[in-house]
């Protein structure tokens, strides 16, 4: 702020207010204090990822979906043709938009060293081949073929895995397919707890 | 849930015990609402807190952490004496009138068969009587003292209102009132509904609860109707695709069974587990199981599947044991385990008795952490202070972290508890390098397959042989393939089947999960349909996503009408038989080409066709429930059998019996739970929501409170046999001390929150104090009931 | 565009309205009805989550309730209390943010002109970057609503989302809420569902429910059904709040007067500036002379 124009605000401003305030000059008509946020958002459906309820979420993100946009979510709310929950959120849900945007997500692959105190980012190549070496040199030298009885097993306890319950169905798929062809009995989840 | 969330509203009475529907499932609970609003409904709600549902209930009763089936079982006698039984309901469609071998017997808190050693029973005997052609001997008269109906009664004759009183600390007059709403909608024209969740589930008898519950909705006719039903509300948006999913230790997609040693071979297993019909003229439609599981061995193994190899049978591992996590965890601990996948769990602070787990993980050579967030798992080798004390250095096991996407970044399916299938669409791309699941184990399992053809290995077969070929890119297969794979195909003419109807057993057809047939058909995506239009006015609304089986929004539903097709109630019409036809507003849960009397079977996944009272062998610890005090006990007795105090068919892990507490050295009982401003340990990493709840406490009574010397907001102590930790003190009067058998017991609530690597205050986490020992069927562990001891403390 | 339907605004007598043509626009409420609420905070939520608001993430301070008050970050609050009545143990729930009064004390009391406004429909609104933080519409407030904000020193409350309403959408606590406790819609349709709603609750029982729609501000545009009409303490509520008597005195006699004082004030800025510079004027005040905000409205 200049010299000029501080000392053109504090005139203008005195004045205004003491003339309105002597109920001198005509109203100015003013405009809601806040725009509309959502106008042209690009809006997405899903479903909330906390509960069993299944709510209907509308999602808007950056963007006029436009290839150049990145489309980052801004807001979410619930979806009122849900018949569930025809437009309301719990207050988990309602302010989902802070889990998406946690400041405390993973961004890359990363590795710990034995013994180390630190992360280190890797590619995800190197993820793969590195826990594939890993868990290759694991089942050759522990899965159990046969039983005792002779009979085909073909299992492999020294590897399992506690898998996700918040992964679509399709991801759960997978994960299972994965799991079973490895020869892994002791897969799990959060289900029974 | 046999019904779905908007059917609450049909509800004339809604009972939530073993559950917190109004915290833990907010927007369902506002069907119950509803329901009290426009439907006149009453709400119960039973649990030790006066928690956010008991707020808006208009008969609130306390009970004692544990006590539940001593609660419902003195409902069902309660009931039975009154008789305000739906008779023609029990008659018709439930084993009351079937009669049970000579040999069973119950006896001081024991079925017959019971095996000290093993911790186990013979069943033999808890099975019906057979005639001759392998059916079972029913008594239509109710003369018969070994019929299910006299059976039951003798067995819950015991649970007067003064024993349920002295048990569960309820007291009478509270518990006669419940007694009386519940009772009333034994009559056609009225339903209720119980919904439940983990307050039911986290014990070593959770199975056996949910079973008392049964008996109650089968005595008064609510399985079956709108507004009745058994309705589990489930945890995480998709535990319910998980279990479908079959990501448990002994299962397959679809609820088959993960083969075992005993199944020797493809033929033996599927005699195994193709049931006979027990009564005559049944549909008995697990006999459909070979068709099921053919299917999905072509869908796992695609070509490579043929009839000569049994269709690759003998690549599915096969277990000689329970290997749940708690099981595993065990076996990490006594480094039994190499590696260890952790996806999407924050396991650490999730599993029971943290301390065990932190110190098995140490031992592992590596795990692999697959998550959104930065979980605690994936840093347990930090030191963390008091919260999570190692030295790093004396770590060596290797951790990956991978990031993935979460629901908001990825399309798919997800199943709702009210078995609603539903697409949704990706909205943004995940930050940095993040990744779906299901392109990190591929990138994995395409690795692996260049390893085997390098170096061979051992069983290289069905890592080669596994189905990845059907995707366009087997680095990244789509949700929509998957979900195309899931519902099955024609492999013949190559198209997307209509129904499970259509599995075949000869490798023709190729199904992932059969219950999942119809959602992707030929006509398209099914899951994402958005017709919400309710024309009955009942909250079915078939043209809204997909619900399994075959669109089929309320389950056994053949049991809304009586034998001869009329409804019971008809302003409660689901199907009907009229003018030589069915007709309804949801798809009939029976073969609907069948006349009413040959289809008066509407439980058809039972090879007997009704609901049973009497459970024959598919739980451990009995075909009835039975009062069992939990792990820890307050009281240190059973009132009912002193020489059972506990529930004798559950699995003590070597050492185990050494890490429980009695209740002279820890006196109070302990409970977890989670508010409604929680979820596990995402809400943590939220602003938002740690905003609404910022840190963790304990709750306690003013006169535990008062004793202890602990105000409101002070610092305290909790303890167990297991661990301790800090945390502040809420005083309050929503919890009661109860008296029990004699004594006044104390119940502190533990709500599961908070973490030391989150936007929330630095916290303990509460499974330091969980003891490991679970359910008896499922290992669930009872995180439900447990002792602990708590003081003043200084603070953090 | 001006909204063109500000039936009242702070800073001007009614000799001089402001443009408020369309003030036919029929009145809308919010309806809390507490036997209904469950006390989620889904309203709570949604309100910071719409108003992009975060405020800090505090401490248990002994109650589910956080945070502990409502803040310039925090316009709309979950209140609870343990009440026993009967020997009964009764969990209260109360939604607390702004009564959009019909006779808005925290108008009456703000002397800048336009910074609080009452729409045709009843909305009290804030217009921020007009306030100037003099604290008159906390003092002045009869529910202790509206906050100063720490660092920029202005006035903030519940707007009842203008700008969704605007749009013709329910404001966000309203959609969110699970149990139907909270309902929106004309001011005439809130009376007749809350009237329905009351016969039905003493049907139920509670022979002493009733609507808290308090005379004392004019009636409001949040109205309350409680359990208990006589006890509005349960729910952190005043029993009959009105516009004080000051506020009352400050509208209509001291501010008229104040007016020949600021003109002296205006000579003696200006005399001031003049002999002294603004460095020591600009540091004291910045965000209350932050031009920025004037150059906006003035193309408005």
């Amino acid at each position: 702020m200049d010299r000029r124009q501080f000392f053109k605000l504090c005139a203008c401003g005195a004045t205004t207010s003491a003339i309105s305030a002597l109920g001198l000059m005509p109203g100015t008509a003013m405009a809601a204090p806040r725009e509309y946020k959502l106008l042209r958002a690009k809006e997405t459906r899903n479903n909330c990822c906390y509960c069993s309820v299944g709510c209907g979420l509308l999602m808007y993100s950056h963007g006029s979906n436009g290839k150049n946009a990145e489309k980052a979510i801004f807001h979410i709310e619930g979806d009122a043709d849900h018949p569930v929950n025809r437009g309301a959120l719990c207050p988990k849900g309602a302010g989902l938009v802070d889990y998406v945007n946690s400041p405390n997500r993973n961004h890359f692959p990363e590795v710990r060293e034995p013994g180390s105190n630190e992360w280190k980012r890797i590619s995800w190549d190197e993820a793969f081949s590195r826990i594939a070496r890993l868990m290759k040199d694991d089942r050759d030298e522990n899965l159990i073929e046969k039983n005792s009885d002779g009979t085909t097993v073909n299992r492999w306890l020294s590897t399992g895995m506690m898998t996700s319950s918040a992964q679509p169905n399709e991801g759960g798929f997978i994960t299972h397919k994965f799991a079973r062809s490895l020869g892994l009995v002791a897969i799990d989840t959060i289900a029974r707890n | 849930m046999t019904n779905h969330w908007i059917d609450i509203k049909n509800s004339n009475v809604v009972v939530i015990m073993g559950g917190n529907a109004a915290e833990a499932h907010p927007v369902g609970f506002g069907w119950v609402t509803e329901a009290m609003e426009h439907n006149n409904a009453k709400l119960v709600v039973v649990d030790p807190r006066f928690n956010r549902s008991a707020a808006l209930a208009d008969c609130y009763a306390p009970l004692r952490s544990g006590t539940d089936i001593a609660f419902l079982l003195g409902l069902c006698r309660y009931l039975i004496e009154t008789k305000q039984v739906n008779y023609e309901y029990v008659k018709a469609y439930t084993n009351a009138s079937y009669i049970i071998r000579e040999d069973f017997e119950f006896n001081e808190g024991l079925f017959s068969g019971f095996d000290d050693k093993s911790r186990t029973y013979d069943k033999d005997s808890w099975y019906y009587e057979l005639d001759e052609d392998g059916y079972a001997k029913v008594d239509e008269t109710y003369e018969h003292p070994r019929c299910v109906w006299n059976l039951l009664k003798q067995h819950v004759d015991r649970y007067d209102f003064e024993t349920v009183s002295n048990i569960t600390g309820t007291p009478v007059e509270d518990y006669e009132k419940v007694c009386a709403l519940i009772g009333s909608t034994h009559v056609h024209d009225k339903a209720a509904t119980f919904m439940y969740a983990l307050g039911w589930t986290h014990h070593t008898k959770g199975a056996q609860n949910i079973r008392s519950m049964a008996l109650v909705q089968l005595l008064l006719g609510n399985i079956g109707v709108l507004g009745g039903g058994v309705n589990a509300l489930r945890g995480h948006s998709n535990v319910q695709g998980a279990t479908d999913m079959g990501l448990l230790c002994q299962n397959l997609p679809g609820y088959l069974k993960l083969p075992n040693d005993n199944d020797t071979d493809l033929t033996t297993y599927l005699n195994n587990y193709t049931p006979k019909a027990l009564r005559p003229g049944q549909t008995n439609y697990w006999s459909n199981y070979p068709k099921f599981f053919i299917s999905q061995m072509k869908s796992f193994w695609g070509e490579h599947a043929t009839a000569a190899n049994s269709f690759g049978y003998d690549w599915l591992p096969k277990w000689d044991l329970q290997y749940d996590f708690t099981k595993h965890i065990d076996m990490m601990y006594k480094g039994q385990v190499n590696g260890y996948f952790v996806q999407g769990v924050n396991a650490i602070n999730s599993m029971p008795n943290r301390n065990k787990t932190l110190a098995a993980l140490c031992k592992l050579k590596y795990l692999v952490v697959m998550d959104p967030l930065a979980t605690e798992t994936s840093v347990f080798w930090q030191k963390a202070g008091e919260f999570n004390d190692v030295q790093p250095s004396e770590i060596q096991t290797q951790v990956f972290r991978l990031p993935t996407t979460l629901f908001a970044e990825e399309e798919g399916c997800i199943v709702n508890s009210g078995r609603w299938m539903q697409w949704h669409w990706k909205g943004a791309n995940p930050p940095g390098e993040s990744k779906p699941d299901a392109e990190i184990l591929s990138g994995i399992l395409m690795k692996l397959r260049e390893l085997y053809k390098a170096e061979g290995g051992v069983l290289p077969e069905p890592i080669e042989a596994v189905n990845w070929a059907g995707y366009h890119n087997p680095y990244f297969p789509h949700g929509e393939e998957v979900a195309k794979e899931l519902n099955g195909i024609d492999l013949k003419t190559g198209k997307q089947l209509d129904s499970f109807s259509q599995l075949k057993d000869d490798g023709s057809t190729s199904c992932g999960c059969w219950i999942y047939s119809g959602s992707w058909t030929e006509e398209g995506n099914m899951m994402a349909r958005r017709d919400n239009s309710d024309t009955s006015g009942k909250g079915i609304t078939p043209g809204w996503a997909f619900s399994w089986p075959q669109n089929r929004r309320v389950l056994y539903n053949r049991a809304s009408c009586d034998v001869n097709g009329k409804p019971w109630d008809p302003k409660r019409m689901i199907v009907e038989w009229n003018h030589g036809k069915w007709h309804g507003i949801d798809v009939g849960d029976f073969n609907m080409t069948l006349p009413p009397q040959e289809s008066a079977h509407p439980f058809i996944m039972q090879p007997e066709g009704v609901g049973r009272f009497f459970s024959l062998k598919l739980l451990a610890e009995g075909p009835f429930p039975e009062h069992y005090e939990p792990m820890e006990s307050p009281i240190g007795t059973n009132p009912l059998h002193p020489n059972v105090v506990s529930n004798p068919a559950v699995r003590l892990l070597e050492g185990v019996e050494s890490t429980l507490g009695s209740h002279n050295e820890f006196p109070y009982v302990c409970t977890t739970y989670s508010l409604t401003e929680h979820f596990n340990f995402w809400t943590i990493h939220c602003r938002l929501a740690a905003i609404s709840m910022p840190e963790t406490f304990v709750e306690l009574d003013e006169i535990l409170a008062a004793k202890k010397g602990i105000a409101n907001g002070d610092w305290v102590k909790v303890s167990s046999k297991r661990g301790s930790l800090l945390t502040k003190a809420l005083v309050t009067k929503r919890l009661q001390p109860l008296k029990v058998h004699g004594q006044m017991v104390h119940t502190v609530g533990l709500p599961r929150h908070g973490g030391h690597n989150a936007l929330t205050r630095r916290s303990y986490s509460c499974n330091v104090l969980t003891t490991e020992v679970g359910d008896a069927n499922t290992q669930v562990p009872e995180f439900k009931a447990f002792l602990v001891d708590i003081a003043k403390a200084e603070g953090v | 565009m001006s909204a063109q339907d500000i039936i009242l605004s702070s800073g001007t007598s009614e000799l001089t309205p402001a443009a408020q043509v369309r003030r036919k626009l029929s009145k809308v409420a919010k309806l809390f009805d507490a036997t209904k609420c469950n006390g989620c905070k889904a309203c709570q939520v949604s309100c910071s989550e719409w108003n992009d608001l975060r405020a800090p993430v505090g401490s248990f301070q002994g109650s589910y309730q956080n945070p502990m008050d409502l803040s310039s970050e925090c316009w709309t609050l979950m209140k609870y209390q343990e009440v026993e009545r009967d020997n009964k143990l009764n969990w209260r729930f109360a939604h607390s943010a702004c009564m959009h009064c019909d006779d808005p004390a925290c108008l009456t009391a703000c002397s800048t002109k336009g910074a609080i406004v009452q729409h045709a429909n009843g909305v009290v609104d804030f217009d921020s970057d007009k306030c100037t933080g003099c604290g008159y519409c906390v003092s002045a407030c009869p529910f202790d609503v509206p906050r100063l904000d720490p660092i920029d020193q202005k006035a903030y409350k519940c707007t009842m989302c203008s700008d969704r309403i605007q749009v013709g959408q329910e404001p966000a606590c309203v959609k969110s809420c699970i149990t139907g406790a909270l309902k929106y819609g004309t001011r005439e349709d809130m009376l007749f569902i809350a009237d329905l709603r009351i016969k039905e609750l003493r049907k139920r029982g509670y022979v002493n429910a009733g609507l808290y729609n308090p005379e004392g501000v004019g009636g409001t545009g949040m109205i309350m059904i409680l359990h208990d009409i006589n006890k509005p303490q349960d729910y952190g509520l005043p029993a009959d709040p009105k516009t004080s008597v000051p506020v009352k005195l400050w509208q209509d006699v001291v501010k008229p007067l104040g007016a020949a004082g600021i003109m002296a004030t205006v000579a003696v800025a200006c005399l001031h500036r003049i002999t002294v510079g603004r460095n020591l004027v600009e540091e004291d005040e910045p965000a209350a002379f932050d031009h920025t905000h004037e150059d906006k409205s003035d193309k408005e």
